[in-house]
């Protein structure tokens, strides 16, 4: 093992509603989802028609930029509805399941002789190469690319997150087939990042570099083990592959076919049950929610993803394509009456000693999507700092990102950043600021600009 | 509750957006958040947030300020009554501080909200909440007598020139309150210095008369002031600045809350002492010689450095920087003293330079972080050359 990575600043925020290891199987639900707003900054053309039917593994859409990078059904259906928005903007890609149950296969014997574009060659065709995401920026990789290194983050630490040595533990031989192609895509390492406290069957791993990792959130955050192990230059690339879709790379080479693998953790103290779920990549949330037994008797938020990077989505939603969270809170839209006087109402989780509520830091906490206050002016100073793990100003970048001043974005180390490293900071900010989209914003004005 | 909620509701409904009134909304919404914390529910990026707010950090300056705002106004009265000799308590001192001060404080937050509703109508953003610190501080540093109007265009000068001309809140350069004092110094100096402005009456009744323990000195005259008397704050001065202790109490709630930052209070303390000291060893006048421990407790150090120079606005912004902000403000401090008689205040002057100084400091903290970033770039090209 190389050296561990210890992370001081940061917060754990200790939420009501972590999952139970249960790992439930429910009957497939009838309808799925792609919704390509799962992919930052990807620019959707469509290949199949509303009524058309499609296999598992077949193409719905591709990448305008980059026509090799196709997406594929999670099942064998028919395209029922392809919703779009303003602009004509394709918001989701329907697909409601048959029983036909066919397949695209592919040729993936003995793949342990293939050589780097071969495998790139399998993993674009099966529609598998959106797993892998590329740092800086976050988007999907290119192809074309040859990182530096590629990093799986094992070591959880969002809120509520999920524990991927129980999550992954029928899995063990395809996450390790996985991580043997993965090693055919890179001259560098291949970066496990674990639990330096709990030792599970990932330290069983071989060919990886397994890096320990303790602290609290964000050290779960990839971006912030790369910063801490081998930060990020100009030009350079490292790429970035989920725990579970490892696995799902994994079983492709075994089997030959696209796998959309995904294990649904319902969490958050909407939820009476929660519990995980074997589920696939776009599966309509309707299912497993119910099953969870939500409280409906107040108005619930349901987020794909956790609490601070998630993106919002509905009762009726569909799951998304990477996140292994799916978060259930409930709404803050009532009124508190003077709850902005200090030491009140400490109920409201704070990691500002302005509340009392650290007294109680064993105590799981409920949080509800109130804003907690307005938008502010930014006065106070120092805040970000203290959970933000990296050696970057945060503070500055941001102002850097809100004037559109590339030069000083990239000085300040904006190819080391995404948005959800900045998760905490939105949380924990006085006036209220959106870190997260003013860093996404300025990502995105670095793509256009610099490329 | 809901009583009280459905009535402003129902009151906010000309204000909404749409209607008739729907410009003057930031300064109706400015009371009903006094009441209530809004509905409001995330948007975007993260979906939940923390407890703390604007208004909840500067309440809890307030609350610090308080213990020495008490102490100061019963040291107006005990200040008064000792000279005069009649026998007192402590609620007539109290009583008759409260008559000079309680109108010092509704004229600076009367004239500073006036002019904060407006700007924030016309800018048409919410009212923030930094002028309720503001207001407290400018009547707490200004000396007993000075007239109302005073108070009032010190305020209107500083919230105007120092704070709405830069942007408003969160954008000044400079500290609005010690803008207002030096406003008030510089405008009317006959009011701000001597020996008949510093103790209650003293300008009206002949007996009565106090230069504070920075002036006798300056005039090189003797202290008849304990070291203990000095830390408590029985001693003519500015109606808050004198009780080292009180503001002490203050300083220990910023620092564990968090609102106010400790480097800078620390490396204050340190660079006053260290300068003190480095004079102590020189001695050539009376304020030179003066111990550097006495330089901490008299004067308006204490709080200049608890209350102003923390105030993160104006102060430097990078961790590293606030040290040396506040290890500057420390030094100028005792320098502009000791080598300025004129002045024998030096903590406001030094912490208004500072507050000029402070994007300096901080821009040479960040150009630190950004050169080791190129220079890693520059290695990592190196090696794959």
């Amino acid at each position: 093992m190389s050296k561990d990575i210890q992370i001081h600043k940061g917060s754990n925020l200790n939420l009501d509603g972590e999952a139970n290891k249960i790992l439930v199987d429910l009957p497939a639900p009838k309808t799925f989802a792609l919704n390509p707003d799962d992919f930052f900054n990807l620019t959707p053309k469509l290949v199949v028609k509303e009524g058309e039917s499609v296999k598992k593994g077949a193409p719905l859409f591709f990448s305008k930029e980059n026509p090799r990078i196709i997406f594929s059904s999670p099942v064998a259906g028919e395209v029922t509805s392809i919703v779009r928005g303003a602009k004509r903007k394709i918001l989701q890609v329907l697909i409601t399941l048959n029983e036909s149950n066919e397949v695209v296969s592919h040729e993936v014997s003995n793949f342990e002789s293939l050589d780097s574009d071969a495998v790139k060659e399998i993993l674009l065709k099966s529609g598998s190469w959106p797993f892998i995401k590329q740092r800086p920026y976050n988007t999907i990789a290119q192809p074309e690319d040859s990182p530096k290194s590629i990093f799986i983050s094992t070591y959880a630490t969002a809120p509520l997150d999920v524990d991927y040595d129980f999550l992954l533990k029928n899995n063990k031989d395809d996450f390790q087939r996985g991580i043997q192609v993965l090693k055919k895509l890179t001259t560098g390492d291949v970066n496990l990042s674990i639990d330096s406290s709990f030792k599970g069957f990932f330290e069983k791993i071989e060919d990886v570099n397994l890096i320990g990792v303790s602290g609290a959130h964000p050290a779960g955050n990839v971006g912030v083990q790369i910063h801490k192990t081998d930060p990020i230059n100009y030009g350079e690339r490292v790429w970035v592959v989920n725990p579970e879709d490892v696995v799902n790379i994994g079983i492709l080479f075994s089997k030959g076919e696209f796998s959309a693998q995904r294990t649904l953790a319902v969490v958050g103290s909407s939820v009476g049950k929660p519990q995980y779920y074997k589920a696939t990549i776009g599966a309509c949330l309707k299912p497993y929610l119910e099953a969870s037994n939500l409280d409906d008797k107040e108005e619930f938020r349901v987020i794909n993803g956790d609490v601070l990077g998630g993106s919002k989505t509905s009762a009726d939603g569909y799951a998304g394509f990477y996140n292994n969270l799916i978060s259930v809170i409930p709404e803050g839209n009532h009124y508190r009456m003077f709850g902005w006087l200090p030491f009140v109402d400490n109920h409201v989780p704070s990691i500002s000693k302005t509340s009392l509520s650290w007294l109680f830091g064993s105590k799981k906490s409920t949080v509800t999507t109130n804003l907690n206050g307005e938008e502010r002016a930014l006065v106070v100073t120092g805040e970000m700092e203290k959970v933000f793990p990296m050696d970057i100003f945060p503070m500055q970048l941001i102002k850097a990102c809100l004037v559109e001043d590339i030069e000083r974005m990239e000085a300040l180390g904006i190819y080391e950043v995404v948005p959800e490293d900045f998760g905490l900071i939105d949380y924990a900010s006085t006036s209220k600021i959106e870190a997260q989209d003013i860093i996404k914003k300025g990502i995105e004005l670095m793509i256009k600009e610099v490329g | 509750m809901s009583f009280l909620r459905k009535k402003i509701d129902q009151i906010k409904r000309p204000f909404a957006k749409g209607e008739k009134w729907e410009k003057f909304a930031p300064a109706v919404n400015a009371f009903d958040t006094f009441l209530f914390v809004p509905n409001h529910t995330t948007h975007k990026g993260a979906h939940v947030r923390d407890a703390v707010d604007l208004k909840r950090t500067m309440v809890t300056v307030i609350l610090a300020l308080v213990p020495a705002l008490i102490y100061g106004i019963y040291n107006t009265g005990y200040q008064y009554f000792i000279q005069t000799g009649e026998a007192f308590t402590f609620i007539d001192a109290f009583i008759h501080g409260a008559w000079k001060i309680v109108p010092m404080i509704i004229v600076s937050y009367a004239v500073g909200l006036t002019i904060e509703f407006i700007f924030a109508i016309y800018r048409g953003h919410e009212v923030n909440e930094g002028y309720l610190v503001t207001g407290l501080l400018i009547p707490m540093i200004m000396p007993v007598d000075i007239p109302l109007w005073m108070v009032g265009i010190s305020t209107a000068f500083a919230v105007l020139i120092a704070k709405e001309a830069f942007g408003g809140t969160g954008m000044n350069i400079l500290n609005p309150a010690l803008t207002a004092r030096a406003f008030a110094f510089f405008a009317y100096p006959t009011y701000m210095s001597g020996n008949k402005v510093w103790v209650s009456e003293a300008s009206n009744v002949d007996a009565i008369s106090g230069e504070t323990i920075l002036g006798s000195l300056a005039a090189g005259s003797d202290v008849s002031y304990s070291m203990l008397e000095m830390f408590q704050g029985s001693i003519p001065g500015s109606i808050a600045e004198t009780s080292a202790l009180w503001i002490g109490v203050g300083a220990l709630i910023l620092i564990l809350t968090g609102v106010g930052s400790w480097r800078i209070i620390i490396g204050g303390v340190l660079g006053a002492s260290i300068m003190g000291f480095l004079f102590n060893l020189w001695g050539a006048n009376a304020l030179m010689s003066f111990n550097w421990m006495n330089h901490l407790v008299v004067g308006g150090f204490a709080f200049g450095i608890v209350f102003m120079a923390t105030d993160p606005v104006s102060a430097a912004q990078t961790n590293k920087g606030k040290w040396i902000y506040g290890v500057l403000v420390g030094i100028f401090c005792i320098l502009i003293r000791v080598f300025n008689p004129a002045y024998p205040e030096g903590v406001m002057l030094a912490i208004l330079l500072m507050n000029v100084f402070a994007p300096t400091i901080d821009h040479y903290v960040v150009e630190a972080n950004i050169s080791k970033r190129k220079k890693r770039w520059a290695n990592a090209q190196l090696k794959t050359a």
